[in-house]
């Protein structure tokens, strides 16, 4: 008996550490700047994702979730983070071509070619053609490539709305928890947060990295929910839902491939007006 | 009898090595840049060159800018008396509660940050507004991270939140602790002007907090602002270590269990100040635009471990 009380403690001790890892990565989502980092911290919430489907396993001594958890640690901590890190290189060394390419042979004849001062992201003004702007956005340096330069909102009030979030998910999932009260169900909030905070990520980042990162975010927060409140849903439905993203990661990679190669930079922004060719 | 020894002492204890600390981090810091240093006990030299020398006051200054170095003392030596470091059954205990212990430290940094301002020169202003933005953000993360450890103890008594992790050690490597433990030693470091928030070791008009409303003061006065500050950054370490590693405090007044309790003390403030010493050669001071976001981040994280701790376990 009392091992098995030793046991539940310990299972209820980790879980709760893995699921403040999973809301702690989310949190550093939103901290940091450097695209690389998002990253990584995507893949440190994989894992916790899957040590949360496999303490529930164990504890249930369930095979499909082992399997489950097997599959959710190989796709979310390793594949998808492993993608999105091969898209931000490629966009990376190719605009060091790019700067490459147009920057030794480059027009005499316009005077800002001349001007030997550093330009500007917005240097060019709206009605200049858009071979001048492309030629403007490869002298972005390279630092600005890999950081959310300028998100919509600043930083430090987007920590205190994922407080504000992390707060309304405790207390809209407070009459769920309520149905029945255990140490699993009570840690499902976590996975409502992170719904929301991926939600906010969407919302206010421009970077195409830092919006996949954002659907990556809900869609971990969906897992983590299923996880907790109904011990998994079905092998073949998560092995669907598991495969869809997978395709929509490298629907999006490739998408993000194209806007750099069009415009020099993966600044949504850029999509509000509609062009030919 | 005793109890009032152990507080007394507990204060001297504090006082007489805060000076040696900072002493070893800077012989640490030394060190890992590949420096030789300055001995251990450099720190007190100067202290000692400093107060030998007469106090200059400027013209424009009224009382709060010679008030202010007492008064920082004052709070300084009050906290080190009242909080459990030494043991948990001194005879001040009782009034070591969580917010009257922040409220004393903010004491001393407002009564600093006045002066700051009274000798009117452009440096203590700016340092002083600056020191204030800082302290505005820190003093709710230090309330809210002791909070998530009060809720644990059920009292915002300093000892007895001590005393529960003595008795209690599994809860205190609980996921809410751990939260609440970091975002402690993020506003640790902003509340002791340590480095990412504030460089210690320079006088660059750019960059400075608290050396920018120091700089007024010279002899004695300056002797009490470093040893105050060299005894906050002691409190602070000395709280974080008890409160999240509170092996080794006395709870009896058994003498062997005392002499652990003091042995561990110093042992424990050691290692969190090498550990500090180590940390800071490797970070870079943060832009003073990029500060509050740290704060904010570190103010999140005290938030989500008491939401945690009140929500994860009811």
């Amino acid at each position: 008996m009392n091992q098995t009380a030793l046991h539940q403690t310990l299972f209820v001790q980790s879980l709760d550490l893995a699921c403040g890892v999973f809301l702690l990565t989310a949190v550093g989502v939103l901290w940091r700047r450097e695209l690389s980092a998002l990253v990584r911290l995507l893949a440190v919430q994989g894992a916790a994702l899957a040590a949360i489907a496999g303490l529930l396993a164990v504890h249930e001594s369930s095979t499909e979730l082992a399997v489950v958890a097997a599959v959710v640690a190989g796709l979310k901590a390793v594949a998808l983070p492993r993608l999105l890190r091969r898209a931000l290189d490629r966009s990376a060394s190719e605009s060091v071509l790019r700067n490459h390419l147009s920057g030794s042979p480059a027009p005499a004849s316009t005077p800002a070619a001349l001007e030997d001062k550093p330009r500007r992201y917005e240097a060019c003004p709206p009605p200049c053609r858009r071979d001048d702007r492309l030629a403007d956005r490869t002298a972005v340096p390279q630092q600005a490539l890999r950081r959310e330069t300028r998100p919509l909102v600043n930083v430090a009030a987007s920590l205190l709305a994922a407080a504000a979030l992390t707060l309304l998910a405790y207390a809209a999932a407070r009459p769920l928890v309520a149905l029945a009260p255990s140490p699993v169900t009570r840690a499902a909030p976590v996975g409502l947060a992170v719904v929301l905070i991926g939600f906010f990520l969407l919302a206010t980042r421009r970077r195409a990295v830092s919006q996949i990162v954002g659907v990556l975010l809900v869609d971990n927060g969906i897992a983590a929910v299923a996880f907790l409140t109904t011990a998994g849903v079905p092998l073949i439905v998560e092995l669907g839902v598991s495969l869809d993203l997978l395709l929509a990661v490298l629907v999006m990679q490739v998408l993000t491939t194209r806007l750099q190669a069009v415009f020099g930079g993966t600044d949504l922004d850029e999509l509000r007006e509609l062009r030919d060719s | 009898m005793t109890t009032w020894i152990i507080a007394i002492g507990q204060g001297l204890f504090v006082a007489a090595g805060a000076p040696l600390l900072v002493g070893l981090m800077r012989q640490v810091r030394a060190r890992l840049e590949g420096r030789a240093g300055g001995r251990l006990t450099q720190p007190w030299r100067d202290l000692r060159k400093l107060a030998r020398k007469e106090p200059i006051t400027p013209t424009d200054a009224s009382w709060v800018f010679t008030a202010a170095p007492p008064v920082l003392m004052a709070t300084s030596l009050l906290v080190a008396c009242i909080a459990p470091f030494w043991s948990t059954r001194s005879a001040l205990d009782g009034t070591a509660d969580l917010i009257a212990v922040v409220g004393l430290l903010l004491l001393g940094t407002i009564a600093l940050a006045l002066a700051g301002l009274d000798t009117g020169t452009a440096f203590g202003g700016m340092g002083a507004s600056r020191e204030m933005t800082i302290a505005a953000l820190v003093e709710p993360t230090l309330l809210l991270a002791i909070f998530a450890l009060s809720a644990r103890a059920g009292s915002s008594n300093l000892a007895a939140i001590v005393s529960a992790g003595v008795h209690d050690p599994v809860r205190v490597f609980s996921p809410a602790s751990l939260l609440a433990a970091a975002a402690l030693a993020i506003a640790i470091l902003a509340e002791a002007g340590r480095l990412p928030v504030d460089n210690p070791a320079t006088h660059l008009e750019l960059t400075m907090v608290h050396e920018a409303m120091v700089l007024e003061y010279s002899g004695r006065d300056l002797a009490l602002v470093e040893h105050a500050s060299a005894m906050r950054l002691t409190i602070l370490l000395g709280l974080l270590a008890n409160l999240f590693a509170p092996w080794g405090v006395a709870t009896s007044l058994d003498p062997v269990a005392l002499a652990v309790g003091l042995v561990a003390f110093a042992a424990k403030l050691a290692l969190l100040g090498a550990l500090l010493a180590a940390a800071e050669v490797f970070f870079a001071k943060l832009r003073l635009f990029r500060v509050p976001e740290l704060l904010a981040g570190s103010f999140v994280l005290a938030l989500l471990a008491v939401t945690a701790s009140f929500v994860l376990n009811p």
